[in-house]
């Protein structure tokens, strides 16, 4: 597949280099030129020499967007820092160049959670750490090394 | 009306003064701290802290009840994604969104956040109403509907001085619909015969500005046959 990722961060790099190894077409935009070293982390080999692709440039530049190959792209993934740009520009590949798997990453629950009835793909990173973090309390004993009373009582 | 108004910029803030002015009920939101207690200062209670693009800062501010949501925040993410949750999330009415950077409108356009205002636009707007060379001048765009109405000036180069109205082969998609001579516009007939000075009116199609640049230009007579 060829995929698309706009936003190359902890995040969007780890996906790139992990999708990449498993031998999927991926290419990478980010405002950032820097950001680039983040892509090339503990690979032996330059990110270029590996297959991948690079492009410097704003999520919400048609240019950028059609010069990273949002036009044939399989999945199309936002993952910058702004909420609001992955929602936006995951609808532009979604509306605009009909990508078929748009992932945007929304960090606020409540965004996350209205897009996703609408019909966009979300991935909320607060979400899964809220729910890990709950499922600790619960899963933790007291003092005593009892389950405490609430969990019980449930 | 009660309106709400995303950003307490320059433009934010005087828009909230004025919709006050004219009694409407207002809510500013503005996401800086300290624009917010600057802006306080003045507008009161009428001004709210938070970020607009969290769902439940703008159910704080009444967002269900609201005739109207504005958002001229500096950052046209933010603009089209809260105009977009208040139309689609909380059936708002009324949206009006600024557009900072003019390329961006069509992701405005895209994304249906209507109608938007880009002060770039407007601007350029006016200096093809001042530099006359621009020729072709927009008197009404309706975004929705699909439709402008244009004037342009019959320069002395025009190839369509002196002929008649009822020869012209006007583009596929517009029509002339108005003649300004010496400061007085009339309906043409296809008899009326077009002078130098001439500013002609005419409805049209969107994307048919250059077919009528062309037909109005220096080439526009061979373009006709003539």
């Amino acid at each position: 597949m060829f995929i698309v990722i706009v936003g190359c961060g902890r995040v969007g790099s780890s996906v790139a280099r992990g999708m990449l190894r498993e031998g999927h077409e991926v290419s990478c935009l980010d405002e950032d030129p820097e950001s680039h070293a983040r892509l090339e982390v503990g690979l032996e080999k330059s990110w270029e020499d590996l297959g991948g692709q690079f492009t410097v440039g704003a999520g919400l530049e048609i240019e950028a967007l059609v010069a990273a190959g949002t036009e044939k792209a399989d999945v199309f993934i936002a993952s910058t820092d702004g909420d609001n740009t992955n929602i936006i520009i995951a609808q532009i590949a979604q509306r605009r160049y009909e990508v078929p798997t748009v992932i945007a990453r929304v960090l606020d629950p409540l965004r996350a959670e209205w897009y996703q009835r609408q019909g966009l793909h979300t991935v909320c990173p607060t979400r899964v750490a809220i729910d890990m973090l709950e499922t600790a309390v619960r899963e933790s004993g007291g003092r005593d090394g009892t389950p405490d009373d609430a969990s019980e009582a449930a | 009306m009660y309106i709400i108004v995303v950003g307490a910029g320059k433009v934010g803030w005087n828009l909230a003064r004025e919709l006050l002015e004219k009694e409407h009920e207002v809510t500013l939101i503005e996401s800086d701290r300290r624009r917010y207690l600057t802006v306080e200062q003045e507008l009161e209670h009428n001004v709210s802290y938070g970020d607009a693009s969290e769902l439940w800062v703008l159910e704080r501010a009444g967002v269900q009840r609201a005739d109207m949501v504005i958002a001229v925040t500096g950052d046209d993410e933010d603009n089209m994604l809260i105009c977009q949750v208040a139309r689609e999330k909380y059936l708002v009415d009324q949206i009006i969104a600024r557009v900072n950077n003019p390329r961006n409108r069509q992701h405005f356009d895209l994304l249906n956040v209507k109608p938007s205002v880009s002060a770039t636009d407007l601007i350029l707007r006016l200096l093809e109403h001042e530099v006359p060379e621009y020729g072709l001048v927009h008197l009404l765009d309706l975004q929705e509907e699909q439709l402008e109405i244009i004037e342009m000036l019959l320069g002395k180069d025009s190839g369509l001085i002196g002929r008649r109205v009822g020869d012209l082969s006007m583009p596929e998609g517009s029509l002339l619909i108005s003649v300004l001579r010496s400061g007085k516009g009339f309906v043409p007939s296809a008899d009326t015969v077009l002078e130098e000075g001439d500013e002609v009116l005419a409805v049209l199609d969107p994307g048919k500005e250059d077919d009528l640049k062309r037909l109005f230009g220096p080439e526009g007579a061979s373009a006709n046959g003539g």
